[in-house]
This record gives C-alpha cells, structure tokens and sequence, in this order.
C-alpha cells in the first residue's frame, strides 16, 4: 500500500512485513538535516504539531544516547514518548528505539538515513519496524486525534452495514 | 477504540497473506464463486473456504446469502478506509516536514517563512 498523495512525504506500508517507509527530500544540505534532528532546540520546532508543546527531558542523539520528551497541550501532559539511541554516524545514520509510555509493548525500531543529493539537497529515508502487523495498524492509527476519530467512525459505519447484512 | 483497533488489526492481518491478497485482486475485477476463486491455485476447496473465512471476518468480503451460487463480492469501502488512514499519516509526516523545512530555510539564513514558494516548490517538483 502506497499513498503519495501530496507532493512530498512518501509513505509505504510493506504488504510482506510489518515496517512502514518514509521518504522525503529536503532543500538543504545533508548536515543541516541532521542537526535539526540532532539539536534540541531545532528539534523543538518541527516535531510536534502545532496544538502540540514538547517538553525536552533528554535529547542525547549519539550512540548509546537516548531521548525522552513530553507532549502537552494547553500545559497538560497528554503523552511521554522515549528511546534508547543504538548507533548515530554523523551526518550519515541514525538508529533508534520509539516508544510510549502509554503504551509501554509498543516499540518500533527506526532507521533514519541521510542522504546527499546533488545541488545541496537531501533526502531522508525513514524506516520503522515493529513487532507484526496488528502493532503497524495501531501505528498507522495513533495519534491522530482527529483523523483517528473520523477514521474509525467511518469504521463504525462500514462494521455496522456488514453487521446488518449478516442479521 | 480497543475494539476498533482490533477491525483495523484484522484487515491488516487478513491481507498478510499473498493468496488472500491475490484473492481480493481477483475479486476486485468482479464477484467470483468459491470454485472460481480456488481454479488457480493448487489447493482445495476447503483451504480457500478457510482464507475466505478469514478476509469476511475481516470485513473484506461478503457472501450473498440466499443466492444459489452464493458469489463472494468485495467490499471496496473498506479499502478506501484503510487508503485513507495511511493518507491520513502520510499528511501528518508531511505537515511535520514542512515545519522541518521552514528550520532548514532559517538555519541558511533564508528567513522567508514563505510557506506559498515552498508550495510552488512542492507542486514544481511533482510535476
């Protein structure tokens, strides 16, 4: 299953095995990329959505490092999301852990690799593996507080139709 | 929302399989009878019935009842939801990113915010 509906963000979720792939080029220098991943302040600003505050706990983006931050909304804490950081090659790699603390059997392994384009862009390849294939649709699904919710009334709508048909 | 997550798991699940991915493929062309759908494949009856079983369970598919033949008959609204969750997080990826390149055009010392020339970018390179 492929979506590349808007311009940019590819997107695939792999029919064989439970990852799902991002793919998505930049209009800046490959060390540039990695460090708005790398800095914490940098990061701040990207991240999480704009409803979304995130308070940085720990941004430690080298081998054997780790992360842990904080989603608020309004002030309130509405997830805490950490990670154990595997390996980092500068400007290159890197490799870590991603999970959530309300959700604590939930953890994906995702490799990020940087990569030079000519004219001093960069394209970025995100892959995510998880465990199998009911943690990757619970992955597609999290954290669309809205999307989610019309997602799965619609769900509702279907479920219920085949429910009558079958009575 | 456990139980949705279940539905959702289930479709997911139902389509790991190639036969049954190739099962649908050929019931998207049109509605087909359980001997239709085994015809190609080495396998009986019984070991479609069962991968039938699992993609109506899945609400993939639907069997009319009263219908002799009882032709199984997909159900396309199903996969328009799932197209749509994963379009749903591709948006997510991507808003995420074009805040990643307004960072990257500061960090250069572009200071536009210029979210319409990223757009003209954007719908320049797809094109």
């Amino acid at each position: 299953m492929t979506t590349h509906t808007t311009p940019e963000t590819l997107i695939e979720a792999d029919p064989d095995v439970p990852t799902v792939r991002m793919v998505r080029e930049f209009d800046a220098p490959r060390e540039l990329v990695f460090r708005a991943h790398v800095e914490p302040d940098l990061v701040k600003q990207w991240m999480g959505p704009d409803s979304i505050g995130m308070d940085i706990d720990v941004w430690d983006i080298r081998t054997g490092g780790g992360y842990r931050y904080t989603a608020t909304r309004e002030g309130e804490a509405v997830a805490h999301f950490y990670g154990a950081v595997h390996r980092v090659d500068e400007n290159e790699k890197i490799v870590q852990t991603f999970g959530f603390e309300e959700m604590p059997d939930a953890v994906s392994l995702d490799t990020l690799v940087f990569v030079e384009l000519p004219g001093g862009r960069t394209r970025l390849e995100a892959l995510s593996v998880v465990y199998d294939f009911e943690s990757r649709a619970g992955m597609l699904a999290s954290g669309m507080e809205v999307g989610v919710n019309e997602g799965y009334a619609a769900l509702d709508r279907v479920l219920a139709g085949l429910a009558e048909e079958r009575a | 929302m456990v139980d949705n997550d279940d539905r959702l798991s289930r479709v997911f699940g139902a389509l790991a399989d190639p036969t049954r991915r190739d099962m649908v493929a050929r019931l998207a062309a049109g509605d087909a009878t359980v001997g239709e759908l085994a015809a190609p494949y080495d396998v009986s009856l019984q070991a479609v019935s069962k991968h039938l079983k699992v993609l109506e369970e899945a609400g993939l598919v639907r069997r009319s009842k009263d219908a002799q033949r009882r032709p199984v008959h997909l159900d396309a609204e199903v996969f328009d939801l799932m197209t749509k969750w994963i379009e749903k997080y591709q948006q997510r990826a991507e808003e995420r990113y074009r805040r990643l390149d307004q960072v990257l055009a500061r960090m250069q010392g572009q200071d536009s915010p210029a979210t319409d020339t990223q757009q003209q970018r954007a719908e320049g390179a797809a094109g």
